[in-house]
């Protein structure tokens, strides 16, 4: 599998993620937000981080790099684009996922490990879960409250695209969504961090298993 | 000479903090009366702050060297060895008065500003911890401070990405209106790719990078060097303000330029901005430096020479490039949208001449404003000891158990998840041990080694006995690193204390600088870095004298890092060193029978050195289940911690003559350790302690849901850690 992992200026986990795809052994290419053109890819990952400083919006300046206009044609075009965190709020910025995120209930940064719902097996990222499954993957985000419609919601919850879904809601997220799939099911954004959940040094390899799944998925 | 001449005003000498004396000197330096632009250079380069005047003498004494230190103090940052071509740089350093009077933006600038002493010598930041005394939680300021302090780390090394993986946070009156911040910084860097700021080369252009220059934390450096009044408030616009997003630019612009031949010096801007970055990277290469003022980009306008030299703001480094190698730099920040200028050019003059617009607006020779610094031995006077308190004279006004539960939801012991669930503590990949335990243990990246870190002090043993005080600070941070398994290499310190004109205080600096020399010394523990921070009083009320520890260790192998949870019922507890139920200055005694007195436990190093030496080589006989120092609180403290840690109980046994259960369950006696070994390997443990020559005896077993005592007096885990997570979050109003 071949995998681009894009920095955006302010990105911070792009080497974790980086680390946990290798790690599985994917072969994996790092991009910087200004290019305009990507080499052939299986996966696209949008790392965790606070790209421009989470100035004006989380993600919303990033949603604007010029990198973005074609990882969007890639997603259309089948790809497979995994957000990470703020990747997640950078997803929802440019539509690509529905729904968009705002301070945490609490109005507090949250970093701790969650336990957290499987809630669709249907999909290149989940596929290796179990449908009901728990996991436990660490959070680390200030503005993880994932909001939208009810309409919006329903829908969701009627083309089984709710990927994860918090145990014990840390953030206040409609539903206690965690992640969701695009509609074409090859897009997924979460808030919490399956790249620090790939060593068991570093304390549970839940996380690993959805890196894995992509290799098996997409060869 | 086209210097301006200004009038100088024996108002404008006293505002600039300068003594009559410390002006003679400058009119000496220069032969003529500086200009205001040359009296401000001055007064920060002599403030307390920057020429450590009054403390310098005494910091002699504090052992700098050993096989492996790279660098010593004196440089951004301290740096030692960690073998396999490695080598790790760090520093701790106070933010105190901006983060009283700003408590978000001033503890957020003390993050950024130890980032940029580590990054600025070629390492990546790998972690930072805190070391944060707030006044006694129920005073009206204490909350905001908490909430604002805490938020601001989290806010900057959050968003920079660099884990903040420990620390320790406690609560007294005598910080009510001054409240420690010290942020320490660890970075990793290839031996071969260490950077210095030591300016070479005349001819070499000299540049600016980073954010641009505003009117912000102009005089910091001197704010830091004077007491506070309840008129601190005032000074608000003194406290520069921090973009941790330009703070992550600047340190892959610097961290990529570093992977080039172009840089030949580099400092970061810190306090007394532009000042001391040129005039120390001057210095330190024995050269001079020309700087057109002009050129320096500003974010405000109108901005002159003086404010330019004297703004503290932020995000900001000045570099020595070799000639010729302006273009890649330029294109390196311009990548990260950052601004690189070349603003003068190293000369052999010996001095630092600024030109504004083409016109000479100073001329300043380098050697003599350190060489010639003042040196304060300021008149010290010493306290006589407290009176040792006997364990039977301590009455028990509650139960053990009841006593406990005390203790573990009191401000000093209860749980800091309320903070460190703020920090993010896992990002780079990294943390192998979680804030919570003895020391943090972050694993060097792509290897199976790791380093330990911590920070320790106890300012109520440094107020009761300084020298004590002092030896127990640096023997406590020594113990916290064996406690995971490392071996402890070298300390960076953050000594804190009241003003230096007050001879009591000084009394207190020299003594714990005393007991800290002795204690590193006895446990090849030097020191490489550090920061004094003076003045920390408010209305001629001092703080407690607050030497605060920064440890580091190296783990060789990661397989045999030990915890505070035991994973099994069943194992032995086994109590290492020698008890003899010393409760003067103890948190018992304070938190229990209202008392804070007494003097503090006595610190024999050759002791503490030999059980540290025996836990160390336990853990990497891979013997041990679990293991956790013995400090605030005594046995029965750490053995709570570890059964809330592991989530399984564990009973205790009190020896069979215990005169007083009290002083054996509370006692703060130093050099303990308690660890779990499973049933198996407790010949083996018993065998080394004993061929070790140190005292090591089983006082219990772990197993059950509950603590307990002698079998009797179950308090059941689920209630401690109610009481235990319960108090901060109650304190704060917020889960």
């Amino acid at each position: 599998m071949r995998a681009g992992v894009i920095t955006f200026p302010g990105s911070n986990c792009d080497r974790d993620a980086a680390v946990a795809l290798a790690a599985c052994g994917a072969a994996v290419t790092s991009i910087w937000h200004a290019e305009t053109e990507l080499p052939r890819l299986d996966l696209i990952v949008l790392p965790g981080g606070f790209t421009y400083g989470d100035y004006l919006r989380c993600g919303a300046i990033a949603a604007r790099a010029p990198v973005m206009a074609e990882v969007a044609r890639r997603a259309e075009a089948g790809v497979a684009v995994l957000g990470i965190c703020n990747g997640f709020q950078i997803l929802a910025e440019i539509g690509l996922l529905p729904g968009a995120m705002i301070s945490n209930a609490g109005l507090k940064f949250v970093c701790r490990p969650v336990d957290l719902e499987v809630a669709t097996d249907a999909s290149p990222f989940t596929a290796g879960y179990a449908r009901g499954q728990a996991i436990r993957l660490p959070i680390a985000h200030h503005d993880g409250n994932y909001v939208c419609s009810e309409a919006e919601c329903r829908r969701l919850e009627d083309e089984d695209r709710v990927a994860f879904r918090y145990m014990d809601n840390p953030n206040g997220s409609t539903a206690r969504i965690a992640g969701v799939l695009g509609a074409g099911r090859n897009v997924l954004g979460m808030m919490p961090h399956p790249e620090r959940a790939a060593d068991p040094r570093l304390g549970g390899t839940d996380g690993r298993i959805l890196f894995q799944t992509l290799l098996e998925t997409l060869g | 000479m086209a210097i301006a001449a200004d009038e100088i005003t024996p108002e404008l000498i006293a505002e600039h903090g300068l003594a009559d004396a410390e002006y003679e000197r400058i009119v000496a330096i220069l032969g003529r009366a500086p200009n205001l632009l040359e009296l401000g250079i001055f007064s920060v380069m002599w403030s307390e702050h920057c020429s450590y005047k009054s403390s310098r003498h005494w910091l002699r004494r504090l052992p700098t060297e050993g096989p492996q230190v790279i660098c010593g103090p004196g440089e951004n940052a301290g740096v030692v060895d960690l073998g396999d071509g490695m080598a790790a740089v760090f520093k701790i350093e106070s933010h105190n008065h901006p983060s009283f009077i700003e408590p978000h933006q001033g503890a957020a600038t003390g993050v950024g500003g130890i980032l940029r002493d580590v990054f600025t010598m070629g390492a990546r930041p790998v972690a930072l911890l805190d070391s944060l005394r707030f006044g006694a939680p129920g005073h009206p300021k204490t909350r905001y401070l908490v909430d604002g302090v805490v938020a601001g780390i989290g806010g900057y090394g959050n968003c920079v990405g660099v884990p903040t993986v420990g620390g320790e946070t406690t609560f007294h009156g005598v910080y009510n209106g001054n409240v420690l911040v010290n942020a320490m910084c660890v970075g990793l860097v290839a031996r071969e790719q260490i950077f210095y700021a030591r300016a070479s080369g005349p001819g070499n252009p000299v540049v600016y990078v980073g954010a641009k220059t505003g009117r912000d934390g102009i005089h910091g450096a001197t704010m830091a060097s004077a007491e506070f009044s309840e008129a601190a408030e005032a000074r608000r616009p003194t406290v520069q303000a921090g973009d941790p997003f330009t703070e992550k630019l600047l340190l892959e612009a610097c961290l990529e330029l570093m992977r080039t031949d172009a840089i030949v010096a580099i400092q970061d801007m810190g306090a007394a901005g532009l000042t001391s970055s040129s005039f120390e990277m001057a210095a330190r290469g024995g050269v001079g430096i020309e700087m057109d003022l002009d050129r320096v980009p500003t974010r405000e306008t109108g901005m002159t020479p003086y404010e330019l030299m004297l703004s503290e703001s932020q995000e900001r480094m000045l570099l020595v490039l070799r000639q010729g190698a302006e273009g890649r730099a330029r294109a390196v920040f311009a990548k990260w949208d950052l601004e690189c200028v070349a603003v003068g050019r190293v000369t052999d003059s010996g001095a630092v001449v600024l030109r504004w617009h083409g016109e000479e607006v100073a001329r300043v020779p380098v050697a003599p404003i350190g060489r010639e610094a003042p040196l304060y031995e300021r008149p010290h006077e010493r306290r006589p000891a407290a009176v040792p308190i006997a364990a039977l004279d301590v009455a028990a006004p509650l139960a053990p158990g009841e006593a406990l539960r005390r203790l573990l939801g009191s401000p000093d012991l209860a749980s800091r998840r309320w903070i460190f669930e703020q920090y993010d503590h896992m990002v780079m990949g990294d943390t192998v041990q979680r804030p919570g335990g003895d020391a943090a243990v972050v694993r060097i990246h792509g290897s199976n080694r790791g380093l330990a870190l911590t920070t320790d002090c106890t300012p109520r043993y440094c107020a009761a006995d300084p020298v004590r005080g002092g030896m127990q600070a640096v023997a406590e941070a020594w113990r916290n690193l064996c406690a995971v398994g490392a071996r402890p290499l070298a300390v960076t310190d953050c000594l804190n204390f009241g003003s230096p004109e007050n001879p009591q205080v000084m009394g207190e600096f020299v003594g714990c600088i005393e007991g800290m020399a002795e204690a590193c010394r006895a446990l090849d523990f030097p020191v490489v870095s550090g920061n004094v921070s003076f003045y920390n009083e408010t209305d001629g009320q001092a703080i407690w004298p607050t030497p605060t520890v920064g440890g580091l260790g190296l783990l060789a192998d990661l397989d045999h890092m030990a915890t505070l949870a035991w994973r099994h019922g069943g194992l032995a507890l086994v109590l290492v060193g020698e008890t003899f139920g010393w409760l003067g200055c103890s948190l018992y005694l304070r938190e229990v029978c209202g008392r804070e007195e007494g003097a503090p436990p006595p610190v024999d190093l050759a002791t503490e050195r030999r059980h540290g030496e025996l836990v160390r080589s336990l853990c990497e006989a891979g013997l041990l289940e679990a293991c956790h120092d013995l400090s605030d609180g005594g046995l029965y403290v750490a053995l709570a911690e570890m059964a809330l840690a592991s989530g399984i109980g564990a009973d205790l046994r009190l020896p069979e003559a215990c005169d007083s259960p009290t002083a054996w369950l509370f006692g703060e006696d130093q050099g303990r350790y308690l660890l779990a070994v499973a049933p198996a390997r407790l010949a083996a443990v018993e065998a080394a302690a004993s061929r070790a020559g140190v005292l090591a005896r089983r006082v219990g077993t772990t197993g059950g849901a509950a603590l307990t005592l002698d079998g009797g007096d179950a308090i059941s885990l689920r209630e401690l850690a109610a009481i235990h997570e319960g108090w901060l979050p109650a304190l704060m109003g917020t889960p």
